[in-house]
């Protein structure tokens, strides 16, 4: 398994990808430079959280047009696994590799904190691993982050099995008060009608070192290796 | 040259004493050009030349083993931490810029402190803050909060470093003149240090970063003067921050550092060019020439002092070994910064800048900076009139109140005491995946240095209204809690950063609350073992009331560092374990676990929150303060965690054993049922701030050993209770349930903040 690690100038999060990854799952790792044109054989790309160019005019914005984004883009149209965490989801929507939008939180601030996650779809690469109705700890850091489609789309991604995860309490019930942004459905996470190109707000690197006291985000990196080698990439 | 003529007049009008123009002139044996006057005016400025406080400053402990680099020398302290590493830390304040525009104020504290900590090579892994806001009913005190958080969590969470601690204390003095004290800490390894000096002749010097603009000229002297109601035109002398620029200098020069091709680095805070220039050249003992033509500018027809005294944010000043400069120069065209080569090391220590081919300023370097030709004065020092009567204050004169439990409420409920959760909140404190006590909470902030057996533990801590009570003794409670709240994590306290917020030092009663503070300061660091490795002084610190300018309380913040050292386990790979978090923690663990206070109980209100703000009275002495007491108490908590025989360790602070109990069993949604003690007033007992104590819980198969521990170490300690279910219980009284006691305690704040 090689993963390649996008670097956007203002990711901040490419570093904490690479260390879950790499020293935590032993995985081959690689750093993709954003003005590189080549995704150097990876077998699964993923687009880090942070603040690509500053989040200027709007997150993901401007990041959603930098020199490797054709070819990740190209990658994803060919089948290529894609995981975009935070800013990596912002830039995925924008790129129009997922569908909707994420918008500043309902309450204006940025908000940075442990919330609990459900997986509402078990067969997805990301999700499989992952005991329904159990709820993840996993914590969020976001300014816009909000998801938002209009009310086809948002049939569309439930009847095509495509959101990945729902904000939940501590029990997995998805309730308005654990909704942490303001999100239609309280939706976390989605993925596209193919099932390989995956984005989510809260950010499983965060919550997969022992050190830290929280390993629940290990299970979607954990869910990922084992698909792979069950499909024999 | 050119020849502007200056006179004792201009100097005036640039906030220079007489005497200081007349030391120019015996300087440089010629009367100053305006542009060389302007230079001086911020480099002896207060914020720049440290004139007022330098002399106090040198009598404070600056040497220890683990020391890297003497307080002062370099941009920021540091300190050996092992396996090869340093850490670089430094608190530095932004009151001046907060106080008329909070929202640019505070990100562009937190851009400024980051650069200080990263020109030296090292990659900032923390950040702190202890900030002070008036009286939180006042629209004015909102609009300074609500700013000052935004501006943090904007710049700090898109720079991305974790916050991992800080205080927020609300008092009326601050409401003119809030303080925003932000501080960094960052990881280089000792064989990367980078020093901010100038050396080698005809090496190339750079520009990196943004273009100069007109923003934050004379913003040194700004801060150089009193914050009154006239401040607010000052407006263009604070900067704006825009942190996607930092973090792309930030990757690109630790990029260059690896290169071995830097000579020295510093960044440009206050009195931009002329400071960089200025200190690199004087420490290294060398000159340089530059030519301003050559700095990319923001704007035209920018005058020859306003390009070296703009403050112009995230720009740095590189000096680059001579053949090497390609190397460099393509690290920051890959991250799309202007880096123009815009001079060269000379050789003598003549500051020399040219504009179109005329030489417009030649100075000796070193007589523009502290340690060099900059003053240094002792001022006039008065014992206030109020101190006598803080000593005065005696427990009897307040009577015992009965309605505790409605006074445990407004205590939790208090914006000093209440959960800051609503100012976190707008911080990102988990990026870096380092902060261990997101999920473990201790008393101190802990990070831990990835791929090393190490937690490093952060704290700044100051109360204030004990320091105004009695400098001395407050100070040094200051440097104690944050000892305290690193020994309570597991750490060892290794040495301090500090920054001290005062008013007028022309005010004698003033000066003397300055000098009793350092002082008090010197004295606990030397007990601690914890020396100073610089930091800064903001003084002018005022707020208007009445017609007239009242000092803020004296705040000399503590920014402590602590380690500990453990074996760390290796990752296998898929499913395996790393290291469990390594830290003391203070929430309760287990119902049942019993519960017991390290140190004595004491009939003592003094300073205490309840006394200042429930009984309203404003002038009493600092808590009970003891510092062998408290050396000893410290020991022995160490020792217990060391053995293993507790389950958390709490200190007793603002609010008194009630709050510390109270934060302890919320954590987990426990409560507790105690016991208060009929020797000593149950107000006191509960609300007392008498300092020394730490609450701890015990596994009750530990009991036994714990006891027998305790008696061998000959320490003062009592039972108080267990730890029960979500009920508290004070006397068999019931003073309410935990969840309860933790919805306000949590919300109060966004509550008042609105």
């Amino acid at each position: 398994m090689k993963f390649g690690v996008v670097i956007f100038p203002g990711s901040n999060c490419d570093e904490d990808m690479i260390y879950v990854l790499g020293n935590i799952m032993k995985q081959e790792v690689v750093r993709l430079w954003h003005k590189e044109g080549d995704l150097k054989g990876c077998d699964f790309v993923v687009l880090p959280g942070g603040f690509s160019y500053g989040d200027y005019l709007r997150a993901g914005a401007l990041a959603r047009y930098s020199p490797i984004m054709s070819k990740v883009i190209e990658f994803a149209n060919r089948g290529g696994y894609v995981f975009g965490v935070c800013n990596g989801f912002q830039i995925l929507c924008e790129a129009n590799l997922l569908p909707g939008a994420l918008l500043r939180n309902e309450r204006q601030k940025f908000t940075c904190k442990n919330v609990h996650l459900v997986s509402r779809t078990p067969d997805t690469l990301l999700t499989s691993l992952i005991p329904p109705g159990k709820a993840l700890k996993i914590p969020v850091a976001h300014g816009e982050g909000r998801f938002y489609a209009d009310a086809k789309t948002i049939r569309n991604i439930k009847k095509n099995g495509c959101v990945l995860f729902s904000y939940c309490d501590e029990a997995g019930n998805i309730t308005p008060a654990s909704n942490p942004n303001g999100s239609l459905e309280n939706i976390a996470g989605i993925c596209n009608w193919q099932k390989n190109v995956f984005g989510m707000m809260p950010h499983p690197e965060r919550a997969s070192d022992e050190m830290l006291g929280n390993t629940d985000g290990r299970l979607l990196f954990e869910s990922v290796l084992q698909s792979m080698v069950e499909a024999g990439r | 040259m050119k020849t502007e003529i200056t006179t004792v007049e201009t100097a005036k009008e640039f906030g220079l004493l007489p005497e200081e123009f007349e030391m120019i002139k015996k300087i440089i044996g010629r009367v100053p050009n305006f542009t060389e006057l302007a230079m001086y005016s911020v480099m002896w400025s207060e914020h720049c030349s440290y004139k007022n406080s330098l002399k106090w400053l040198k009598t404070l402990p600056r040497e220890g083993k683990c020391l890297l680099a003497e307080a002062g020398k370099e941009n920021a302290g540091l300190v050996d931490i092992g396996n090869g590493l340093a850490c670089a830390f430094k608190i530095e304040s932004h009151n001046h810029p907060s106080a008329v525009e909070p929202y640019q104020g505070a990100a562009t504290g937190v851009g400024g402190i980051n650069r200080d900590i990263f020109t030296m090579g090292a990659r900032p892994i923390a950040q702190l803050n202890s900030l002070r806001f008036g009286d939180l009913s006042l629209d004015r005190t909102k609009w300074h909060l609500r700013g000052v958080v935004k501006g943090i969590g904007d710049y700090g969470n898109s720079f991305g470093i974790p916050v991992i601690a800080g205080e927020v204390y609300f008092d009326e003095c601050y409401n003119t003149n809030p303080l925003v004290n932000a501080m960094s800490a960052g990881i280089v390894r000792t064989d990367e240090i980078i020093s901010a000096i100038a050396e080698g002749e005809g090496n190339p010097v750079y520009i990196v970063g943004s273009s100069t603009g007109k923003d934050g000229i004379h913003g040194a002297s700004f801060a150089s003067r009193d914050i009154t109601e006239q401040s607010a035109e000052d407006l263009p002398s604070v900067q704006v921050g825009d942190p996607f620029t930092e973090k792309t200098i930030l990757e690109a020069t630790q990029e260059a550092v690896k290169t071995g091709a830097l000579v020295g680095m510093q960044d440009m805070g206050a009195a931009g060019i002329t400071c960089s220039t200025s200190e690199m050249s004087a420490k290294g003992n060398h000159g340089m020439i530059i030519n301003l033509d050559l700095v990319p500018l923001r704007q035209t027809n920018m005058k020859p002092f306003e390009i070296l005294l703009s403050e112009s944010q995230e720009r740095m000043l590189l000096v680059v070994k001579k053949g090497r400069e390609k190397k460099i120069e393509n690290i920051f065209s890959k991250w799309d910064i202007n880096c123009v080569k815009v001079g060269e090391v000379t050789a003598g220590n003549r500051l020399q800048f040219f504009l179109n081919h005329k030489k417009i300023v030649d100075l000796p370097a070193d007589s523009l900076v502290l340690g060099g030709g900059a003053p240094v004065y002792e001022r006039e020092s008065k014992e206030p009139s109020y101190y006598r009567k803080t000593k005065k204050f005696s427990i009897s004169s307040v009577p015992e109140p009965r309605n505790l439990k409605e006074i445990a409420l407004f205590l939790l409920c208090h914006p000093d005491i209440a959960s800051k959760k609503w100012v976190y909140g707008q911080y990102d404190t988990m990026v870096q995946t380092i902060n261990a006590s997101t999920n473990a909470p201790a008393d101190a902030g802990v990070v831990h240095v990835k791929g090393t057996g190490t937690l490093l533990f952060f704290t700044v801590d100051c109360n204030a209204r004990y320091v105004h009570s009695d400098p001395e003794t407050g100070a040094a409670i200051a440097v104690a809690e944050a000892a305290r709240n690193i020994v309570c994590s597991g750490g060892k306290p290794l040495a301090i950063t500090n920054c001290l917020n005062f008013g007028n030092p022309y005010n004698p009663e003033v000066y003397w609350q300055f000098t009793g503070a350092v002082k008090g300061m010197g004295k606990a660091c030397r007990r601690f073992n914890t020396p100073v490795t610089g930091g800064n002084v903001s003084f002018y610190n005022q707020t208007t009331a009445g017609g007239s300018e009242i000092p803020v309380f004296p705040t000399p913040v503590i920014g402590m560092l602590g380690i500990r050292h453990f074996e760390p386990a290796p990752f296998t790979g898929n499913g395996s374990h790393g290291n469990p978090a390594q830290h003391m923690t203070l929430d309760f663990k287990n119902q049942g676990d019993r519960i017991y206070l390290i140190g004595r109980k004491r009939n003592d209100i003094s300073g205490s929150t309840y006394l200042y703000a429930w009984h309203k009275v404003k002038l009493s002495p600092p808590p009970y303060f003891d510092i062998e007491e408290e050396w000893d108490i410290q020991r022995v908590v160490s020792g217990l965690i060391e053995t293993g025989l507790i389950r958390s360790a709490h200190d007793c602070s603002e609010g008194g054993l009630f709050v510390c109990l109270a934060e302890s069993a919320m954590v987990r949604k426990y409560g507790f049922d105690i016991r208060t003690d009929p020797s000593v007033r149950k107000d006191a007992f509960l609300f007392g701030e008498a300092q020394s104590r730490i609450v701890v819980s015990v596994n009750p198969a530990d009991e036994k050993k714990f006891q027998r521990y305790l008696e061998r170490m000959d320490a003062p300690y009592s039972f108080l209770g267990e730890v029960a279910a979500g009920k508290i219980s004070v006397d068999g009284e019931m003073f309410g349930t935990i969840d309860e006691m933790a919805e306000r305690y949590n919300n109060s704040i966004e509550e008042l903040a609105g």
